[in-house]
C-alpha cells in the first residue's frame, strides 16, 4: 500500500488467465463479448473460451480446417463464426448447454474479387461481413442452417473499427487512398443507417508523402454518455514536440457529421495504447512506461471551437502487478512464487474499452482507476471533487476528502467550500429530479437512472459534518458557515433541508452563545418549520427566554400544532390567553376542560379559576344545555373546589341567567 | 396671537457626589455641565438640589429617584453607573392665555412624557459608551483623573446635545427598535453566506452587519450593542454621507436635476459602485486614510475596542467591526474594496430587486392602517404611522394622538398582562394599543362613527394582514 502514492493506475486483482500463445495454440479476442479464445491445434485439440462473463469458460473441440483468422460468438452464445479465409466464414451452431454438433454451415462473401476483411455480429441472428467492395448484413437461420442477405452497401474499404452497443452497434469504415475518410454506419434493431462521413485531417510534413491514416490509431469510446471516435496523430504538426490524440463526437442526431470536439496533448512521441475508463481517456506510453489520464470535462483551454487538454496529473506507472505462478525450482519445496508481470511489455495488445491482454503470459486484465492517490495528486480541491463526481465510485473518496477539508490544518477555504457544495447539491438536484420523474411516469424508465455518484444529506451528515460533533479544535463560527453554505445551496435548489442539519447548527450556536445570530436565522427563516424544531426552541427557553416566542410563532405558523400550543401555554399558566386562543382557533368544545381546570388550580389564583370554570360552564350549556361537566371529563375534583371556594351557590348561577 | 413655548432642552449635566464630599469642594462633582456658560454658583446650587433630591426619596423608595415635575420644568434623573448622574431637565410647554386682562401662562404637564425623556437621557449614555467605553472603563484608561474624564465627556456631549430634537421625539425613541429588511430566504442566505466568506477572508474582521437603506438584515453583534450602533448609523452616519454625496454629485454636474443619480442608477459594464463611508474617501488616493470611527462595544466581552469601517454600494451597506489591534491601513482598504465592490454591488442589485417590487405594491401614499408595532425580543419594530422610519418627515397622526400611543404603550407594559386599550379620541378617532407576550402594537384607526366592535373588528383584520405568522393573540 505504501506505493500508492505513486501510481493512480491499477491492473484488475484478478486477471482471466487463458492458455498462452504458443506454437500449437492460437489465440483471439472477441472484444463485443470480451471472450478469449485460445485455440488448440487449429480446434481439433479443443476451444477453451474466457472471459469476465463467461469466468468458468466454455470449452470444445472442432474440426483443424486450416488456420483460424478470427472467432466470434453470437451475442447468446448459441452460434459460433470463424472466419478461416478471406472468402467465407463458417458458423457452428450450440445448444443450450453449450455443446456443439461441430457440423459447419457456411457463408461466402459477394463478388469474385472480392475479400472478406472481417465480420461483426450486429444482434442475434444478425451479422455484417465487411469487405474489400463494401458491408453485407446477413440474417442467420441457425435451425435452416442458412444466412440470408438482407442489405448491402458498397464503398470501397480499407479498414474498418466496430463498437458494439446494447441494440446494434457502430461500425466505422475508413475510405479513400490516405483511409481518411471515415464513413460510420449504425446498425440498430435490424436497421442499418448511413451516418454522414467526414474526414479526418492528416498532417503535412514537408518533402514528404502524406501518411495513411491507420487502423491501429483509431478508435470508437463512450465518453459521459457520448460516441467519440479517437484519433491518434503522432505527428500533428511540423515541429510539434508530442503527440496528440484527437476527439471527433458522432452527434446525437443523426444528419450532422461529426465533429471535432477535443484535443489531448500527450507531450512525448514514441508509442501509445489507449484505454477509456470510466469516461476518463488512459493513454499508456511505451517507452517511459507511464501512463496518463484525460477527461474532457475538466478545465479545457477552448479556441472558439475545440478544447484542449493537459494530462490531468503527471504520467506515472501502472501499479506493479504480481502474479503466483507454478515455480521452475520445485527443489525448494515451493510450488508457486510470486512473478512480477512486465508492464507496458512488447507482448500487450490493448482493446477497448478498457481492457490489456498479454497473450505470451495468458493474462487479461481490466485498466483500473485508483481514485485514493488522485487526491493528494491534485492539490486544487475543487478540480479533484469534479474529477471525483464523474466517476462511479468515488462516493467515499469525496466525503472524505471534504471531511479532511474541515479539518484543523487541512482546512479549505470558504469559497472552495461554497463552489464544493454547489457542484454536491447540483448532482443532488439532478438526481431528485429524476427519481420524480420515474416515479411519475411508472417504473420502467428508471432503469435511465444512471447517475454518477450522488452524495445526499444523510451522507453529508453521517460522513462529514459529524466532525463538527467531536471536533472542538474547529472554530464554531467556522462550522457554522460551512453549515450556511450547505443550506444555501440546498435552498437554492428548493431541496427541502433535513431536520438534523438544524438541529446540528443549534446546537453549534447555543453551545456558543450565539441566540441572537439564531434568532435572526429563525426570524429570516433559514430554519424551517416544523414541531421538532419548535420543541427543540422550547427546550432552550431556560437559557434563552426569547426561544418561547419563537417555537410559539413557529407552531402558529404550522397551523397543526393546536395541541402543542394549549399545552404550552398551560404550562406558563397563561390561562387567558390559551382560552382566547382555543376560542380564535374554534376548538373549544373539543379541548379537555381538565386540562386547563387543572392548570388553572396549579395557580392558586381563584379569580383565575372562576373565571375560567365559569368559560367552561358556558361551554356545557352551550353543548348540552346544562353546565354540568360529563362523568367523562374527570373534573369532579374541581367542581368540588370551585365549591371549597366560592359556595355551592355560585354553581348554578349560570343557569339562573342563561 | 398668544405665544408659545415649546418643549426645550434647559441644562443637562452628569455629576458624582463623591469626588466632592466635603464643603467647598462641590464643583469636583460636576463632570459635565450644559449650558457651558451658567455660572459656577447655579451649577452647584443645581447639582446640590438634584443631590439632594435623589437622597431624599432614597428614604422611601429601593428605586431611584426618576423624575421631578414642577410647573415649568421636568427634571430626569438616570444613574447608568455607580455614583454617577446625569440629569436633564427641559421646559414645559405653554401657551399665553389672557384671564381678566391678564396675561398668563398655561403650561402643558402632559405634553411631556416621563417615558420618552427618559429614553433620550438612556441613548445619550449609551452613544457616549458607544464611542467611548463605559466611564468607569473610560476613567480607568484615563488613570483615574477626572480632569481628562470631563474634557472626554464634555468633548461628546457638547456636540450630541445640540443634535437632539426634543420636540420629535415620541414613542419610537421608548422602543428604540431596528428596522429589520424583509427578505426572502435565499437571498438573506446569500448575505449571510457573503459575510461569512468575507469574514474568513478578512479575519480581523470581527463582527459585520449589514445594512440595506436604514434596515438590517444582519447583525454579528449582541442585540443591544447593534441597537446603539443601528441608531448611529441611521440617524447620523448614513444622513451625513448622503447630504455630502448629494452635493458632491451636485457640483459635478452643475445642475440640481441629476443630482444623486450615480446612487440609484446602476451604470452599464463591470464597474462597482463600492466606496467607503468610514475610511479611505477615494481608493485611488493612498494619502487619505478619512476617519475611521473607535466604537467600544460588549458583544464578546465589555468594552471591547473596534474600528468601525463603513462600506456601502448601492443601497446596501457594510459595517466591518475590526479588531482594535489589528493595523488598519490603506492596504487593507484596498483588498477589502476590491474583495466587497463587485460582489455587495450584485448583492445590492439583488435585493433592490426584491426590494422594489415590493414596494410598488405599498406605493407611498397614507397607509390605511396606521400602526407601529415592537417585539421586544428581537427589537424589531415597524412604524407607518410615520412617513418615514427615520422620522424625518413627520408622521400621519396629530401629535396629540402621537402622544396617547406613547401612554397607551407604557400603560400596557406597566401591567404585565397581555391586553388590549380601546380609546376614542375628542376628534372621534380610535387608537388601540394591544400586547401579546413580548409583542406589542398601537393602531390608528381614523374612521369616524365606527363603534366598539366594529374597531375590533378592523384591528383583526390589521393582524391577519400583517401579522399572520406570528403567534399574536386577539
Amino acid at each position: 500500500m505504501d506505493s500508492d502514492g505513486l501510481h493512480y493506475i491499477e491492473l484488475s486483482k484478478s486477471p482471466i488467465r487463458f492458455e498462452p500463445i504458443s506454437k500449437v495454440t492460437n489465440v483471439f479476442y472477441d472484444d463485443a463479448n470480451q471472450q478469449v479464445f485460445a485455440v488448440r491445434s487449429g480446434g481439433s485439440m479443443g476451444v477453451v473460451v474466457k472471459g469476465p462473463n463467461d469466468r468458468n469458460g466454455i470449452t470444445f473441440r472442432m474440426e483443424d480446417r486450416g488456420e483460424v483468422l478470427s472467432m466470434k460468438f453470437s451475442p447468446d452464445r448459441r452460434v459460433l463464426a470463424i472466419q478461416r479465409s478471406q472468402k467465407s466464414v463458417e458458423f457452428i451452431n450450440f445448444k443450450e448447454d453449450l455443446t456443439t454438433d461441430t457440423n459447419e454451415y457456411s457463408q461466402t462473401c459477394k463478388g469474385r474479387s472480392n475479400q472478406i476483411k472481417g465480420f461483426v455480429w450486429t444482434g442475434v441472428n444478425e451479422l455484417v461481413f465487411i469487405t474489400e467492395h463494401g458491408v453485407e448484413y446477413y440474417q442467420l437461420n441457425p435451425e435452416k442452417r442458412v444466412l440470408k442477405n438482407v442489405k448491402s452497401l458498397n464503398i470501397s474499404i480499407v479498414w474498418y473499427v466496430w463498437m458494439k452497443r446494447h441494440d446494434g452497434g457502430l461500425l466505422l469504415l475508413a475510405t479513400g487512398q490516405l483511409a481518411n475518410t471515415l464513413q460510420p454506419v449504425h446498425f440498430t434493431q435490424g436497421n442499418m443507417i448511413k451516418l454522414p462521413k467526414f474526414e479526418v485531417d492528416l498532417p503535412t510534413l514537408p518533402k514528404q508523402q502524406k501518411q495513411p491514416l491507420y487502423e491501429r490509431d483509431v478508435f470508437i469510446a463512450k465518453i459521459y454518455g457520448q460516441i467519440y471516435i479517437i484519433v491518434l496523430r503522432h505527428l500533428p504538426r511540423p515541429g510539434a514536440s508530442g503527440a496528440e490524440v484527437v476527439l471527433y463526437q458522432i452527434p446525437q442526431q443523426k444528419e450532422a457529421p461529426a465533429k471535432k470536439t477535443n484535443v489531448l496533448k500527450l507531450e512525448m512521441s514514441g508509442r501509445f495504447a489507449i484505454n477509456v475508463v470510466d469516461s476518463l481517456i488512459v493513454v499508456h506510453h511505451q517507452a517511459s512506461k507511464t501512463s496518463v489520464i484525460f477527461d474532457i470535462h475538466l478545465d479545457g483551454e477552448s479556441d472558439g471551437y475545440i478544447l484542449s487538454h493537459y494530462p490531468v496529473v503527471s504520467p506515472l506507472p501502472i501499479k506493479p502487478f504480481k502474479l503466483l505462478l507454478p515455480t521452475l525450482n520445485i527443489a525448494q519445496g515451493q510450488e508457486k512464487m510470486e512473478y512480477n508481470c512486465e508492464l507496458y511489455s512488447a507482448n500487450w495488445i490493448v482493446f477497448q474499452p478498457n481492457v490489456v491482454i498479454d497473450a505470451k503470459l495468458g493474462c487479461l486484465w481490466h485498466v483500473e482507476l485508483m481514485l485514493e492517490p488522485l487526491v493528494t495528486m491534485i492539490p486544487d480541491k475543487c478540480r479533484l471533487i469534479k474529477l471525483l463526481l464523474q466517476r462511479w465510485n468515488s462516493k467515499g473518496v469525496i466525503l472524505d476528502v471534504f471531511k479532511q477539508m474541515l479539518l484543523p490544518g487541512q482546512q479549505a477555504r470558504l469559497p472552495v467550500i461554497s463552489r464544493i457544495v454547489d457542484m454536491l447539491n447540483q448532482g443532488y438536484k439532478t438526481n431528485l429530479e429524476a427519481e420524480m420523474v420515474a416515479l411519475a411516469t411508472d417504473s420502467a424508465s428508471q432503469t435511465n437512472i444512471k447517475r454518477r455518484v450522488i452524495i445526499d444529506q444523510s451522507d453529508m451528515y453521517t460522513n462529514v459534518f459529524s466532525v463538527f460533533e467531536d471536533n472542538n479544535e474547529i472554530p464554531y463560527k467556522f462550522k457554522v458557515a460551512v453549515l450556511i453554505e450547505y443550506i444555501r445551496s440546498l435552498s437554492q435548489r428548493d431541496i427541502p433541508v433535513q431536520h438534523y442539519l438544524y438541529e446540528l447548527i443549534i446546537n453549534i450556536l447555543v453551545q456558543n452563545n450565539c441566540f441572537y445570530q439564531l434568532h435572526q436565522f429563525l426570524q429570516y427563516h433559514v430554519l424551517s418549520d416544523s414541531k421538532p424544531l419548535a420543541c427543540l426552541m422550547l427546550s432552550l427557553e431556560s437559557v434563552y427566554p426569547p426561544a418561547h416566542q419563537l417555537a410559539l410563532d413557529m407552531l402558529t405558523r404550522l397551523s397543526t400544532a393546536n395541541e402543542e400550543i394549549i399545552e404550552v401555554l398551560l404550562s406558563k399558566q397563561q390561562l387567558l390567553p390559551a382560552v382566547r386562543f382555543i376560542r380564535k382557533a374554534g376548538i373549544t368544545d373539543t379541548v379537555s376542560s381538565r386540562k386547563f381546570l387543572e392548570a388553572a388550580m396549579n395557580t392558586s389564583d381563584s379569580q383565575l379559576f372562576y373565571t375560567v370554570f365559569k368559560f367552561f360552564q358556558q361551554r356545557n350549556i352551550r353543548m348540552r344545555g346544562s353546565p354540568v361537566f360529563q362523568p367523562g371529563e374527570h373534573c369532579e375534583m374541581y367542581v368540588k373546589y370551585f365549591e371549597q371556594l366560592f359556595g355551592s351557590d355560585a354553581l348554578t348561577v349560570v343557569l339562573n341567567v342563561s | 396671537m398668544a405665544g408659545r413655548g415649546q418643549i426645550a432642552l434647559k441644562n443637562f449635566f452628569i455629576f458624582n457626589p463623591t469626588y466632592g464630599p466635603r464643603e467647598g469642594e462641590e464643583h469636583k462633582k460636576i463632570m459635565y455641565y450644559y449650558p457651558k456658560n451658567a455660572d459656577i454658583d447655579t451649577k452647584i446650587k443645581h447639582v446640590g438640589l438634584c443631590e439632594a433630591i435623589i437622597t431624599f426619596t432614597q428614604t422611601f423608595t429601593d428605586k431611584p429617584c426618576e423624575t421631578l415635575h414642577t410647573q415649568k420644568t421636568r427634571e430626569i434623573f438616570f444613574q447608568p453607573e455607580r455614583d454617577f448622574w446625569m440629569v436633564m431637565t427641559v421646559s414645559v410647554p405653554y401657551t399665553e392665555r389672557m384671564k381678566d386682562g391678564q396675561v398668563y401662562l398655561e403650561y402643558h404637564e402632559e405634553d411631556v412624557q416621563d417615558p420618552v425623556m427618559e429614553a433620550v437621557v438612556r441613548q445619550a449614555y449609551r452613544m457616549f459608551t458607544l464611542f467611548n467605553g463605559s466611564i468607569y472603563y473610560l476613567l480607568e484608561k484615563l488613570n483615574g483623573e477626572t480632569k481628562s474624564l470631563q474634557q472626554r465627556i464634555e468633548h461628546f456631549f457638547s456636540r450630541y446635545l445640540l443634535t437632539l430634537r426634543l420636540g420629535s421625539c415620541d414613542l419610537l425613541d421608548v422602543f428604540s427598535g431596528i428596522s429589520f429588511l424583509p427578505l426572502d430566504k435565499n437571498t438573506y442566505l446569500q448575505v449571510q453566506c457573503f459575510i461569512n466568506i468575507l469574514e474568513s477572508t478578512f479575519p480581523s474582521v470581527k463582527y459585520t452587519a449589514f445594512l440595506y437603506n436604514d434596515q438590517l438584515v444582519w447583525s454579528g453583534l449582541e442585540q443591544d450593542d447593534m441597537r446603539i450602533m443601528y441608531k448611529y448609523l441611521t440617524t447620523s452616519l448614513f444622513p451625513a454621507y448622503l447630504e455630502q454625496e448629494l452635493q458632491a454629485s451636485g457640483h459635478q454636474h452643475g445642475s440640481h436635476q441629476t443630482m444623486g443619480r450615480n446612487l440609484s442608477m446602476p451604470n452599464v459594464g463591470n464597474v462597482h459602485f463600492g466606496k467607503f463611508i468610514t475610511g479611505p474617501p477615494n481608493i485611488q488616493n493612498e494619502t487619505n486614510m478619512g476617519k475611521i470611527p473607535r466604537l467600544y462595544i460588549n458583544t464578546e466581552y465589555e468594552n471591547e475596542e473596534c474600528f468601525l469601517l463603513v462600506y456601502r454600494a448601492m443601497s446596501a451597506s457594510v459595517c466591518l467591526l475590526l479588531n482594535s489591534s489589528s493595523t488598519i491601513n490603506f492596504d487593507l482598504c484596498k483588498k477589502l474594496d476590491s474583495f466587497l465592490g463587485n460582489q455587495l454591488t450584485q448583492l445590492a442589485s439583488e435585493i433592490g430587486d426584491q426590494y422594489s417590487s415590493r414596494t410598488k405594491q405599498q406605493p407611498s401614499s397614507e397607509p390605511i392602517f396606521k400602526y407601529i408595532y415592537f417585539n421586544h425580543m428581537n427589537l424589531a419594530q415597524k412604524t407607518t404611522v410615520h412617513k418615514d422610519s427615520q422620522k424625518n418627515a413627520g408622521a400621519y397622526v396629530p401629535q396629540d394622538t402621537l402622544k396617547l400611543l406613547c401612554d397607551i404603550s407604557s400603560d400596557l407594559q406597566r401591567n404585565n398582562q397581555d391586553g388590549e386599550t380601546f380609546v376614542k379620541t375628542l376628534s372621534e378617532c380610535w387608537v388601540v394599543g394591544k400586547k401579546s407576550d413580548q409583542r406589542e402594537m398601537v393602531v390608528v384607526i381614523n374612521q369616524k362613527n365606527l363603534n366598539l366592535i366594529e374597531v375590533n373588528d378592523e384591528v383583526k383584520k390589521l393582524c391577519s394582514l400583517n401579522f399572520n405568522s406570528i403567534f399574536f393573540q386577539d
